[in-house]
C-alpha cells in the first residue's frame, strides 16, 4: 500500500526485520511489520539480553518510552512495549514482552538509567513486576493508593474520592459518589451482530426457551378436555352438516343502510 | 536519612549532618506541582528524589473511553504551554493508522502553527528561566510576545490556549488571509524587535552567566542513555531534531538550521532555545511564502465532517455529519508509535487500535519524564540555588509530565 499519510518518515524498514530476527535467533517469539512499524516480541526472560544486543550491536542507543497494555482475555494479560530509537541509523523499533500479574519481567535499568521511572510507571498503572528494579515504588498515583488504575477492569471513576473536611481540618477519603452516571454510549449497530437485549425486548428474550415437559399434554378423549360433563354432552350433540346457523326468525340478515354521502373535498375532484 | 559526614575542624566536637528538605510541591520555581526531596550537605545537593504525579489526571484512561475525535482536546491540556504541538503527534498517529492523505495547505498550516507554538512555548520557558535566576524585566518583555502568539491562536481557532485546531485529516478551519498577512508583519517587525531587545538583556549578562554556565554538564553518552531529546540533547552537541531527521508534514521542504551546544550546560540549553526561536520565525516566513491555496482538510467523508453548506442540500452529508459526531470514525486495528519534535523534545503517542471507534490504548510519551528523572544525577554536587536553574533549563510542565 502506498504511504499517503504525512507522519514522521524514518529510514527504510527494508530488510531490517529479517536481519534483526536472524541476529536475535530464538529470543524472538514473534515478529511483524505493520503500518510501517517493526514489532518484535521477545521471550520474557531474554528481554534484557535482547535489548542489550539491540543497543550494542545494532545501534539502538535510546530507550524513548515504555508502555504497558492490558488484554484481559489473554493468558498473560499484560504487554510491555519498549520503544527504541537509533539516532545513528535514524530508525525506530518496538520490542514487546508479555507478562502476567505474577510473572516478573527482568529490569532493563542495567542498560538505560531512564528505564527506572518508566518501569515504575508500568508497575504503578498495571502491576507488572520488574525483577531487579531496586526502586519499584508507585510514581504517578497518590501516596497510599491501592490497585492499578489502567487495568481494563479498574473502573474509570476509581473507588475513592477525596475532599477537604472542614470539621476534621484535613483531607478525607470517601467512596466515590456520582451525582450523575458517566455517559458511556454503545455505538454497536443492532443490525450488525449486537448480542444484547434492547430496552423493551426483555420478555422476548426470556420466552425463547419453554421449559421441557415430561408427559406431553394431549386431548384424545372427551375427558381430557377438562371442561366438565355438561360441555362434553353438548359437544357430542351433533347437528346435521347442512343445517343453517340458527335462523329461528326465518329472516336473512339484511345489508346495512347506506350512509349519507358526504360532500367531496376540493382535492378529490 | 541523615548521615554523619565529618567532624568540624574548627570546633572539634561538632558534627555536621546532612539534612533533607522538601522543594515544593508549592514552589514558584518548580514550574508546577513538583515535590523534590533533597538531601543537602550544607548547601550542596547530595541526592534529589523528585516526586511527580501530583497533577496526574488519568488522561490515558479517559482517552480509552472517548472516541478518537473526543480525545483530541485532552492533548491541549497536557502541555498547556504548547498545546498544538501535543495535538500534532496525536493526529499524525491517527492518520498513520488510517493511511490518510492530508492536503498540502493543511500541512503548511500545521507547520506554521506548530512553529508559532514553539515560539510561544519558548517565550514562557525562557522568561521563567531568567526569572528563576534573578531577572525580572526580560520575563515581562517575553510575555508580550507570548500574548501576541495567543492572540494569533485565538484568531485561528477561537481559543487562546486549548485550540483543538489540528484534526485527523487536516485542520478544523481555514484561516483568514488577514491573519496570515498580520503574522508576516509580526514576524518582520514586532517579534525581532521585542525578542532581540529582551535577549540583549540576558545572553551576555554577567549574573545570568554566573548562574548558568557550567551548571549540570552532561556528556553525550549520558544524554543518550538518559533518553534526552529536544533542546536538552542538542545542547549536548548531538544534532538530533525529529523535524530534520524524520520529517513530518512539510518539514522536509523547510530550510532551517539546527542549533547545537558545545558545553552541554544550562546556558547552552538556554541559547539553543534562543536560536530555535529565530529558526522558527524563518520556517514560518517560508510557510507564509509558499503556502498554496486549496482545501484544509481531507475530503474523505468517513473521517472528516462535511462543510455546513453541503449538509443543507445533501442527505449523504447530513448522514456523514451525524455519524461522525455520534459514533465517530473507526480506525483499522494495529499499533503505531508516532513522535514529533515538540518545543520540549520528543513527544510521542503510542496508539493501539482494535478496529473500533475508540482507542484501545493511547500511551503518551512526555518529554519531561526522562529529563526530570536525570535531575538527580545532573544536580549532584551543585548548590541548592542551582536546582532552579537546572529545572528551568529542563523546561518541565507538569500537565504533560504527570498526564
Amino acid at each position: 500500500m502506498p504511504v499517503l499519510h504525512s507522519a514522521p518518515k524514518i529510514a527504510s524498514n527494508e530488510g531490517v526485520l529479517d536481519a534483526l530476527v536472524a541476529a536475535l535467533g530464538n529470543k524472538v517469539v514473534a515478529s511483524k511489520e505493520e503500518h510501517g512499524e517493526i514489532v518484535l516480541t521477545i521471550d520474557r526472560l531474554e528481554i534484557e539480553n535482547a535489548l542489550r544486543a539491540l543497543r550494542d550491536d545494532h545501534g539502538y542507543q535510546q530507550l524513548m518510552e515504555m508502555a504497558g497494555v492490558d488484554y484481559p482475555s489473554r493468558a498473560e494479560r499484560f504487554e510491555v512495549v519498549y520503544m527504541l530509537l537509533s539516532v545513528t541509523k535514524n530508525h525506530r523499533l518496538m520490542v514487546k514482552v508479555t507478562a502476567a500479574e505474577n510473572t516478573p519481567v527482568p529490569t532493563v535499568t542495567t542498560l538505560w538509567p531512564n528505564a527506572g521511572w518508566l518501569e515504575r510507571e508500568v508497575f504503578d498503572m498495571y502491576g507488572v513486576i520488574f525483577a531487579g528494579n531496586r526502586d519499584l515504588r508507585r510514581i504517578l498515583t497518590d501516596y497510599g493508593f491501592e490497585g492499578h488504575p489502567f487495568r481494563k477492569d479498574f473502573p474509570l471513576t476509581g473507588y475513592v474520592e477525596l475532599r477537604y473536611s472542614e470539621e476534621d481540618k484535613r483531607v478525607v477519603y470517601e467512596p466515590v459518589k456520582l451525582a450523575q452516571d458517566l455517559r458511556t454510549f454503545d455505538f454497536m449497530s443492532p443490525w450488525e451482530g449486537a448480542d444484547y437485549v434492547l430496552p423493551g425486548d426483555e420478555k422476548a428474550a426470556e420466552a425463547a426457551a419453554p421449559p421441557p415437559v415430561a408427559t406431553p399434554k394431549a386431548t384424545e378423549t372427551k375427558a381430557d378436555t377438562g371442561a366438565g360433563d355438561k360441555a362434553n354432552d353438548k359437544a357430542a350433540d351433533k347437528s346435521p352438516a347442512d343445517a343453517p346457523a340458527k335462523a329461528e326468525g326465518g329472516k336473512a340478515p339484511e345489508a346495512p343502510q347506506d350512509t349519507e354521502s358526504r360532500p367531496a373535498k376540493e382535492d378529490d375532484k | 536519612m541523615s548521615m554523619q559526614l565529618e567532624t568540624s575542624p574548627t570546633t572539634g566536637d561538632e558534627v555536621i549532618t546532612n539534612y533533607t528538605i522538601n522543594f515544593g510541591p508549592q514552589h514558584p520555581a518548580a514550574h508546577g506541582v513538583l515535590r523534590m526531596v533533597m538531601e543537602l550537605d550544607g548547601e550542596i545537593i547530595e541526592r534529589i528524589d523528585p516526586h511527580v504525579g501530583l497533577l496526574h489526571r488519568g488522561t490515558e484512561k479517559l482517552i480509552e473511553h472517548k472516541t478518537y475525535l473526543q480525545a483530541l482536546p485532552y492533548f491541549d491540556r497536557l502541555d498547556y504551554c504548547s498545546p498544538l504541538a501535543m495535538e500534532h503527534s496525536y493526529v499524525l498517529a491517527i492518520e498513520k493508522l488510517l493511511n490518510l492523505e492530508v492536503p498540502l495547505r493543511a500541512q503548511y498550516l500545521r507547520v506554521l502553527f506548530a512553529e508559532l507554538t514553539r515560539i510561544c512555548n519558548h517565550m514562557l520557558n525562557m522568561g521563567s528561566h531568567v526569572m528563576d535566576v534573578g531577572a525580572m524585566t526580560p520575563n515581562l518583555w517575553l510575555f508580550e510576545i507570548r500574548e501576541d502568539c495567543l492572540n494569533f491562536f485565538e484568531r485561528a481557532s477561537g481559543a487562546r490556549m486549548h485550540s483543538a485546531w489540528f484534526r485527523p485529516g487536516g485542520v478544523h478551519q481555514d484561516v483568514p488571509l488577514k491573519l496570515l498577512t498580520d503574522l508576516a508583519d509580526w514576524l518582520d517587525t514586532r517579534l525581532p524587535r521585542l525578542f532581540e531587545d529582551a535577549m540583549s538583556l540576558v545572553v551576555d549578562n554577567r549574573i545570568f552567566k554566573q548562574r548558568n554556565v557550567d551548571i549540570a554538564i552532561t556528556s553525550r553518552e549520558d544524554s543518550l542513555a538518559w533518553g534526552f531529546s529536544g533542546p536538552m540533547i542538542r545542547a549536548a552537541g548531538i544534532p538530533w531534531d525529529i523535524r530534520k531527521s524524520q520529517p513530518y508534514d512539510v518539514y522536509d521542504r523547510m530550510d532551517f538550521e539546527i542549533p547545537v551546544g558545545t558545553n552541554s550546560d544550562c546556558y547552552d540549553r538556554f541559547m539553543v532555545r534562543v536560536e530555535e526561536v529565530r529558526q522558527s520565525a524563518k520556517i514560518m516566513k517560508q510557510c507564509l511564502r509558499e503556502m498554496p491555496e486549496g482545501p484544509v482538510a481531507s475530503d474523505d467523508r468517513k473521517v472528516v465532517p462535511p462543510k455546513r453548506a453541503e449538509m443543507k442540500s445533501s442527505m449523504e452529508s447530513l448522514i456523514h455529519h451525524f455519524k461522525l459526531y455520534t459514533e465517530g470514525f473507526h480506525v483499522p486495528a494495529g499499533e503505531v508509535y508516532v513522535a514529533t519534535e515538540s518545543p520540549k523534545g520528543e513527544f510521542g503517542v503510542y496508539l493501539v487500535s482494535d478496529g473500533s471507534n475508540k482507542p484501545y490504548r493511547c500511551k503518551i510519551r512526555p518529554t519531561a519524564f526522562s529529563h526530570l528523572q536525570a535531575m538527580d544525577f545532573m544536580s549532584k554536587g551543585h548548590m541548592l540555588p542551582d536546582a532552579t536553574a537546572i529545572l528551568g533549563a529542563i523546561d518541565v510542565v507538569f500537565g504533560e509530565c504527570d498526564r
